[in-house]
Order: structure tokens, then C-alpha cells, then sequence
């Protein structure tokens, strides 16, 4: 018989967007109705991770996943798992090494290599309860910090755990913190960075819906070492389930006195505030960020002054990301030396990802610094969709680079990312097959920082647009051989004379595809062939007369005329009418239809 | 006082700390391109040309907005450098109608200036060209957005100098534009013609409308003058070409103004032609007015005052005077008022 318990079920954008919030209806009706509502609580938590497999739920008690639940699963659910003490084994998920069903959370691969700090509450607590925080040892950090510690005292614990910033360049969080308590002014300012703008990012959206007093209780220690009394956290509007669930977190936190004046009695005042994008990814930048917060155009000014001395409406001002001050409390609560312990030497703690693209186990991922790609990719992602080859992964957004097979044992730290010319990154990790073109990638990339360029400089604003046109023709074959090098100068010269970080690294994903994949952009140029069959323009179909049937199956499907033929003699794609959409391969039964 | 001393192309340069990288060069008469820059405005560090290489700094640094440290090593044209700067140029150009045989502003562009210096010829990274429409709705300023470069002097001007902030940028990326809000035409916004924008515009973007087609800036020879609209004593250059003046620009070494003007000094100059201009004093006699010697006009006038004072009293007699005076004739105005005719019925136009 069931006793105390909760089933988690994941509410996080993506598990709510398939659906969880209708299972969590169906399980609380389902409940009543079996009369345990007593007994047995349900709790909409933020995102669990195993985004591939959801909705997903989890049986707290016996540490079980189910996967990919609908609402006609609940009542089997409720009468198996929590009233017999049974799985639902169809719901488990497959193993895909052994092909066999996995009942408990732990041996499931996707989880077994992470380590999770940032995300321990992630996915577990109900993210709307300030009591499901402070039970699993929340603001006792802050606690700590105000009675028994002196700012300087968090500033160093902060510098030697070898915190650094985790939104991409990687600064010593400690030393950015000591620039702005060193600078002169009675009113300073903390930030927290929420404006995640990469294409297939989502870790800082994340930790804000599944624990966003994490970050409060990050940035109310901050302030308090730094000597600020007014924060301010900037998150993009795209993610008003982040935006409420900070608005109700800073609402229970103020009532419960941790903020507002005189903080648990300790004398030290903090409000915070949360400011909503207007959408312009350059607002990650932080002085477009603070012209923004400002009410003036999101616009990137040239530094120095940095923010720590001159930042938001003149005064000092700290910025961090959202997994940056989400480390903090836990830096405070187990001490420098413990999270010293993870990472490499230079690289301390835990990176969380988002792990997406051609990946089977699309999801949110929290590794120890220094784990290699292969192992993020392979062990965890569980390699490659639809058993296809692996061809690269693009780390580090638009920022960053594609890197090839050879470079997956590249440790993921910020020295050995730069050094092998990608980055960290802010987190977002794009799996790509055999089928994806480089090029088109290239160019897929640069469409996106040409669109969001801010306009002030002259390489960014010109020179982005100029390079997506060059990719553009590449991929349309009309490139020119020599359309390599002006790439590549191009994209020095932008990197080199751009003004802030979107112009500075705008060109590396065309430098990072030349380096490693040179040879698709020679195919596409000499050869007007794409090698990954993915750019439209290049390609062509025609029908293998000897396996051709006759079924007139293409013909009936084309969108065009361009097929003809009579039935059961081989049919003919006329070329100069085919719009190469690719009707006729999905459709004929017999692999008849040649793309090249 | 501290000095420090730096190397900028291998010359050793003393300059005060606070000085830019920029004006350090400049000082010494090593040339730096620059677009964005103005010394009367706020830097903004925005067209990248005045790159410079400076060791130990990562990429290459704008000198505008960087400052001089002790013992700086600077080069400011070795091949990385003037490389750089060609890019940026050619990516102006690229994105710039190259009609310079009939622009307004042809012999006075920094664009072009620059563009021959580096050989850049806006062939290299050629395609898509904005196509906007052409502000002509006002009689002073005409403004082709397509010649723009973003540099964003107009807005600072704006901003800056007249505190008006008509402009600003507006879209993102490849469609940033500068213009009032709501992208209106200058006429319908609130601004005021002062033409501070076109005094700082380095390109064929903005241009003094009436001056169009009047001569090339070669053939003009520039007059500094005082204006002669009111007291305020602004100077300008009246822009000469072949005995006739075409138009007024700023003269950046107007001691009491600067490059700021009024809508009237700036774009009212073409007066001095004007057809209804009185050019000699008029009498009227049996109903018409007919031209007179400034003696028969000055004795007419101080018959009838002095009639009217001994008829009538000095307080029926007032005077106005007026603003396109000095204040020194202002002076004297009230003063004959008070001291020769004996009232203090005096006013101006401009306390109206």
C-alpha cells in the first residue's frame, strides 16, 4: 500500500509543451480517485533533463523514470507503481546497449556519467515552494555568508574554489567580484545574465524554471561580498516561465526575509528585480545589456570603463550568467576546497549543456569539467540518431566552432576548447550527421549573427552580412574557388577589428568549417556537388531505369510535372522543371530515385 | 601632471595621461583614418577605421577610444593594420552608391579620401545595396540614407550639441538606419534645421540642400564671417564660387559658436540675393516709396522726432529695436532713447 510519497512529474518547457501539464491534472484526478491524495503528492517540477523521452516522471521512492508518459498511461501508473509496489515496465525505458528496460534512475546511462551540482535540485523540487528549497539545505549558504562570514571572506572562498564565469569567456568570477568591491561608490549594482540567445541553448532557462531561488540566494552573496544592494536579473521575454517563476521565488524570498532590508538580521540590504529582454541576442552582451536595463537601444559600448567600475546607470556594477551564481550557495555550503576537487586544473566545477541536434538523447546535461566530447556525446547522448555517422559538433552557439570525429576526445575545458579553436561556450552543444552539410551549417550560422548584429560597427554590421552572402553562394554553386581566402580574410579582419564579443566571434564557425572541412566547401565550389546531398540547389534526381517499376507512384506525388512516364515501363525526371524537394525518393517503394 | 611616453611607429612620444592612442598620433602629425570621430563629440569607437596594433593588446585596437600608457609600443601602419582598414573601407564601399561624379559632397568625403588612400574599390565583397527612399520633403537638408555609413556623429551632434536628439539609429544589423522617430522624413519630425547633422556628416548622407549643383568644393573658397542674423556673433564660412555665395558651413574654429548654428545663420544666407531685400532707405512721398540718400532719410526721421517730442512729449515716441543688431548697437539704441529723446519706451523683439 502506498505511503508518503511524490511522483515528479518534469513541467520544464519542453516536457510542458508535450503535454506535462495535462499528466499532472490526470495524476491529481487519478489520485483523489483512489483516494491517496493523503498519501501521495504530486509535484510539477522543473526540467528533469531527459528531454529526448518526455514527458517524463519520476516515482521518487523507488528513483524510477517513466518515459514519453501520456495521460492514458496515469491510471496505470497510480494502480501498478504506487498501490502495487510494481513497474510499468513498458514505460521504462530501453537500454540501448542491452536492449533491456532500466527500472532504476541511476543505471540509466544518460545520467550514470553526470554530476550534478547546479541541477541537484533541478527536476526534483517544485520550483514554485520556497519550503522545497530550504529543505534541501537552501539559503543556508547565504546564512553562513552573513553570520559568520565578512565579504572578504566570501570573496576569497569564491577566488580559490576557481570559479569562472560560466556564459563563455570564462573569467575568475572571485577577481570580477574583487574589481567591482574595489571600486569607488556608495551605490553598486549586481546583474544576473539570463538573456540565453544561442540556437540550442537552454541551460540557464533551465535552472531558472526548476531552481530559481538557486540563483537569488548565488546573487544575494554576491552582493553582499561585493557591497551591492540592488540587483537586477535580465532575462529575454522568450522564457515567461523562467520570468514567472523568478517573479514568485522573489516574492517568497522577501517574505521570508532573505530579501529586503536587513537581511536576517544581519544589517545587509538587497532587492531584486527582474527586467525583460526586448529580444535582441547582442543583449547578452553587458554593456548592451546594461543600455537596455538603461531603456536605451540594446546597443554595445566600447570598454573600458567595465561595468565593475562605471556600469549600470553609472555605477559599479558585477554581471554574471545564470549558472554562474547558481554555483555560488553551493561553493559557500561545501567550500572552496570541495568544488576545487572537480574540473581540471584551470577549469574547477561542473559545466551544465544542452545537448541537441542529431543526438538520440536530446537533454540537459551536467558534467565535471574536463569530460571529453566523446564521452558527453557517446556515453551520455547515446551517440547519433538513426545509427547514422557522426559527423561534428558545433560548441559554443554561434560563438564557437564545429569540431570533427578526430577532436572528440578534446576535454571540455575553456584552455583546450580555445586552444582547439572553439569555446565553452554558454553551453549549447549541436550534434551533427553524415546528412548535415558544413556549409549550409557555415552559413545557417552566420544568417543568425547577420540578423542580429546591433548595426554600431562597421565589420560586424557589414561584414557578416558579406560572408553570409559568400556562404550563400557557395552553397547555391556559385561560389568561386577564391571565395575560400576572402572568406577567411574577411573573417579575420572582423574578429580582429569588431567591437564587442557577437563581431569578435561571429566568423568562427566559417574559420573553425574551413579548418576541419575544407574539402566540403572545395565540393560544393569546383565539384557544384554537397557532399551531405543537404543543399537543394546541388542536387539532382534522376530514375535507375533498372530498378524502376513502372508504379507512376513519383509522378502522382510530384508537385511539379516534371515527372513522366508510362506505367510499368521506367519512368523520366525532366531536370529543368525538378524543384529537387525530394517527393519522389521518400515516396518510390523500390530505391529508384537516384539523388546525387 | 603626469606624462607618458610611448612608441608609435618608432617614435618615442611624450603626451599627458588621458590622451587617446588617436590624439597622441595626431598631435605628432602621424596620420590616423577616421570616421566616427569628432573632437567636440563623445567617442563611440563605431567604424573601426583608426585601428591601430599595439603590443601586448589582443586584436587590433580602435585608438579613438584607447588610452596612452607608459610605454605603449604602437604601430599604425604596418601591413596587418592598413590590411584591416582596407577591409573595413572596401565593406563601406560595398554598401555605398558610388555616384561620386555627381554627389554634393565630392572633394570634401572622407569615404572617398580614404577609399584613395587604400585602393578600395567596393568590387571585392559586392552584393545586396540598401535601396531607401530619399528625405527631400525640406528646404535645407537633403538626406540620402543609402550614402549613410552609421557613423553616428548625427545623432551625438543632435544630441550632443543641440540637445534636441531628433536622431537616432533605428533596425539592426545590415538594416541599421539613422533617422528621427518612427522613421518620419525631417520635416515632420521635431527637428529644427539647425543642420548640426550636416556639419559633422563625414559622407554625401546629409548635404546643404541649396548648395547643390553651386560648385564643387574645389572651386569654393571659404570666408569666415560673422553672422549677421542676430548678436550672438557666430561665425561661419560663407561658401564662395565665382564671386557669389552658394551657402554657409560650419568653420570648426568659430570661437564663440563652434560648428553649431541656428536654422537662419546656416540656411538663410541665400537672403543676400533676395529680390524683396532693401538695399537703400525708402521715403514715402504722395502714398509711394521712392528710394532715398541715407542723409535725407536720417534728417527726415530726426525732424519728425524732434516735431513729436515738442508737440506731443518724449513718452509718445518708443522704440523697438532688434535682434539681428549687436549688442553694442542695442546699447546704443536704448541709450539715445533715454539720454536724446528722453523715455524709457524701449524694447526688443527678442524679449517677445
Amino acid at each position: 500500500m502506498a505511503e508518503n510519497q511524490r511522483i515528479l512529474v518534469c513541467a520544464g518547457t519542453g516536457c510542458a509543451s508535450s503535454g506535462a501539464n495535462k499528466l499532472i491534472s490526470a495524476l491529481e484526478a487519478e489520485i483523489k480517485l483512489q483516494g491517496l491524495e493523503e498519501t501521495v503528492s504530486i509535484v510539477g517540477t522543473g526540467c528533469q533533463g531527459f528531454c529526448e523521452k518526455g514527458p517524463t516522471i519520476v516515482i521518487e521512492k523507488h528513483q524510477v523514470l517513466y518515459t514519453s508518459v501520456t495521460v492514458d498511461d496515469i491510471a496505470e501508473i497510480v494502480a501498478s507503481d504506487i498501490i502495487k509496489d510494481e513497474r510499468v515496465e513498458r514505460l521504462l525505458l530501453i537500454d540501448q546497449v542491452t536492449q533491456k528496460p532500466v527500472a532504476k534512475l541511476s543505471e540509466i546511462r544518460f545520467f550514470a556519467k553526470q554530476k550534478r551540482i547546479v541541477l541537484q535540485n533541478c527536476g526534483i523540487i517544485d520550483p514554485q515552494k520556497i519550503e522545497e528549497y530550504t529543505d534541501r539545505k537552501g539559503y543556508l549558504a547565504l546564512q553562513k555568508a552573513l553570520k559568520e562570514m565578512s565579504p572578504d571572506e566570501v570573496l576569497e572562498e569564491v577566488k580559490k574554489s576557481g570559479l569562472r564565469g560560466r556564459g563563455g569567456a570564462g573569467f575568475p568570477t572571485g577577481l570580477k567580484w574583487g574589481f567591482c568591491r574595489g571600486a569607488a561608490g556608495d551605490k553598486k549594482y549586481v546583474i544576473c545574465n539570463a538573456d540565453e540567445g544561442d540556437p540550442g541553448a537552454f541551460m540557464d532557462r533551465s535552472v531558472l524554471e526548476g531552481d530559481p531561488h538557486s540563483v537569488i540566494e548565488g546573487m544575494l552573496i554576491g552582493a553582499y561580498a561585493i557591497g551591492a544592494d540592488e540587483g537586477y536579473v535580465y532575462c529575454r521575454a522568450e522564457y515567461p516561465m523562467a520570468i514567472k517563476h523568478l517573479e514568485i521565488a522573489i516574492g517568497q524570498a522577501e517574505e521570508a526575509g532573505y530579501l529586503g532590508k536587513n537581511i536576517l538580521g544581519s544589517g545587509f540590504n538587497f532587492n531584486l528585480n527582474v527586467f525583460a529582454g526586448a529580444g535582441a541576442f547582442v543583449c547578452g552582451e553587458e554593456t548592451a545589456l546594461m543600455a537596455s536595463i538603461e531603456g536605451k537601444r540594446g546597443m554595445p559600448r566600447v570598454r573600458p570603463p567595465f561595468p565593475a567600475v562605471k556600469g549600470l546607470w553609472g555605477k559599479p556594477t558585477n554581471i554574471n550568467n545564470v549558472e554562474t551564481w547558481s554555483n555560488i550557495p553551493h561553493i559557500l555550503r561545501n567550500g572552496s576546497e570541495w568544488y576545487a576537487q572537480m574540473g581540471t586544473e584551470k577549469s574547477k566545477g561542473t559545466k551544465i549543456f544542452a545537448l541537441t541536434g542529431k543526438v538520440n538523447n536530446t537533454g540537459l546535461v551536467e558534467v565535471p569539467m574536463g569530460t571529453t566530447l566523446r564521452e558527453i556525446i557517446f556515453d551520455i547522448g547515446g551517440g547519433v540518431q538513426n545509427g547514422k555517422a557522426f559527423k561534428a559538433v558545433q560548441i559554443g552557439g554561434p560563438s564557437g566552432g564545429c569540431m570533427p570525429e578526430e577532436m572528440l576526445d578534446t576535454s571540455v575545458d575553456y584552455d583546450s576548447l580555445a586552444k582547439a579553436g572553439a569555446m565553452v561556450g554558454s553551453g549549447g552543444l549541436v550534434i551533427m550527421d553524415e546528412t548535415t552539410c558544413m556549409v549550409d551549417i557555415a552559413r545557417f550560422f552566420l544568417s543568425f549573427t547577420t540578423k542580429e548584429s546591433c548595426g554600431k560597427c562597421t565589420p560586424c554590421r557589414e561584414g557578416t552580412k558579406r560572408m553570409y552572402e559568400i556562404l550563400d553562394r557557395i552553397t547555391k554553386g556559385e561560389g568561386k574557388i577564391e571565395d575560400i581566402d576572402t572568406l577567411e580574410n574577411l573573417a579575420h579582419a572582423i574578429k580582429e577589428t569588431s567591437l564587442c564579443g557577437l563581431g569578435q566571434t561571429a566568423p568562427n564557425p566559417i574559420l573553425a568549417t574551413i579548418k576541419y572541412f575544407r574539402h566540403e566547401f572545395e565540393a560544393h565550389i569546383i565539384d557544384h556537388k554537397c557532399p551531405a546531398h543537404a543543399c537543394s540547389a546541388l542536387l539532382s534526381y534522376s530514375i535507375d531505369a533498372e530498378k524502376c517499376k513502372g508504379c507512376g507512384l513519383c509522378a502522382k506525388n510530384c508537385p511539379t510535372t516534371c515527372i513522366t512516364g508510362e506505367k510499368k515501363k521506367p519512368y523520366v525526371i525532366k531536370e529543368d522543371d525538378c524543384i529537387k524537394c525530394g517527393t519522389c525518393i521518400d515516396k518510390c517503394k523500390f530505391d529508384a530515385v537516384i539523388r546525387a | 601632471m603626469e606624462w607618458f611616453t610611448l612608441t608609435i611607429d618608432g617614435r618615442q612620444v611624450s603626451v599627458l595621461k588621458g590622451t587617446t592612442v588617436l590624439e597622441a598620433c595626431r598631435m605628432n602629425d602621424i596620420p590616423i583614418p577616421t570616421l566616427c570621430h569628432d573632437p567636440e563629440l563623445t567617442p563611440a569607437g563605431a567604424c573601426r577605421l583608426c585601428v591601430v596594433q599595439i603590443e601586448g593588446m589582443r586584436n587590433l585596437p580602435p585608438s579613438c577610444v584607447t588610452q596612452v600608457a607608459q610605454g605603449m609600443v604602437v604601430e599604425t601602419q604596418n601591413p596587418k593594420v592598413r590590411s584591416a582598414r582596407k577591409t573595413i573601407l572596401e565593406l563601406l564601399l560595398a554598401n555605398h552608391p558610388l555616384d561620386c561624379m555627381t554627389c554634393q559632397k565630392m572633394g570634401n568625403c572622407s569615404l572617398a579620401e580614404y577609399a584613395y588612400e587604400y585602393g578600395a574599390t567596393g568590387e571585392l565583397y559586392k552584393g545586396e545595396q540598401r535601396d531607401l527612399p530619399v528625405d527631400d520633403g525640406n528646404p535645407f537638408i537633403l538626406r540620402d540614407q543609402n550614402k549613410c555609413i552609421s557613423c553616428g556623429k548625427c545623432i551625438k551632434a543632435c544630441t550632443e550639441i543641440q540637445g534636441k536628439s531628433i536622431l537616432d539609429f533605428s533596425f539592426r544589423g545590415f538594416d541599421t538606419q539613422v533617422g528621427p522617430a518612427f522613421n518620419l522624413p525631417y520635416h515632420e519630425s521635431a527637428c529644427d534645421f539647425c543642420g548640426s547633422c550636416v556639419s559633422v556628416c563625414p559622407v554625401g548622407a546629409l548635404v546643404e540642400k541649396k548648395m547643390i549643383g553651386k560648385g564643387r568644393a574645389w572651386e569654393v573658397t571659404k570666408v569666415q564671417t560673422t553672422c549677421p542674423f542676430c548678436g550672438v556673433g557666430c561665425n561661419f564660412d560663407l561658401n564662395v564660387n565665382d564671386g557669389k555665395v552658394i551657402g554657409v558651413t560650419s568653420n570648426p574654429n568659430a570661437p564663440v559658436n563652434g560648428k553649431a548654428l541656428c536654422v537662419k545663420g546656416r540656411f538663410g544666407m541665400d537672403m543676400i540675393y533676395s529680390p524683396n531685400r532693401l538695399t537703400t532707405p525708402l521715403i514715402r512721398k504722395d502714398g509711394v516709396l521712392v528710394p532715398a540718400s541715407w542723409d535725407e532719410a536720417l534728417d527726415l526721421v530726426a525732424t519728425k522726432l524732434g516735431e513729436i517730442k515738442k508737440d506731443y512729449g518724449p513718452n509718445s515716441i518708443a522704440a523697438l529695436s532688434c535682434a539681428h543688431c549687436t549688442n553694442e548697437e542695442n546699447y546704443l539704441m536704448q541709450k539715445f532713447m533715454r539720454a536724446v529723446i528722453g523715455t524709457n519706451n524701449i524694447d526688443h523683439c527678442a524679449r517677445t
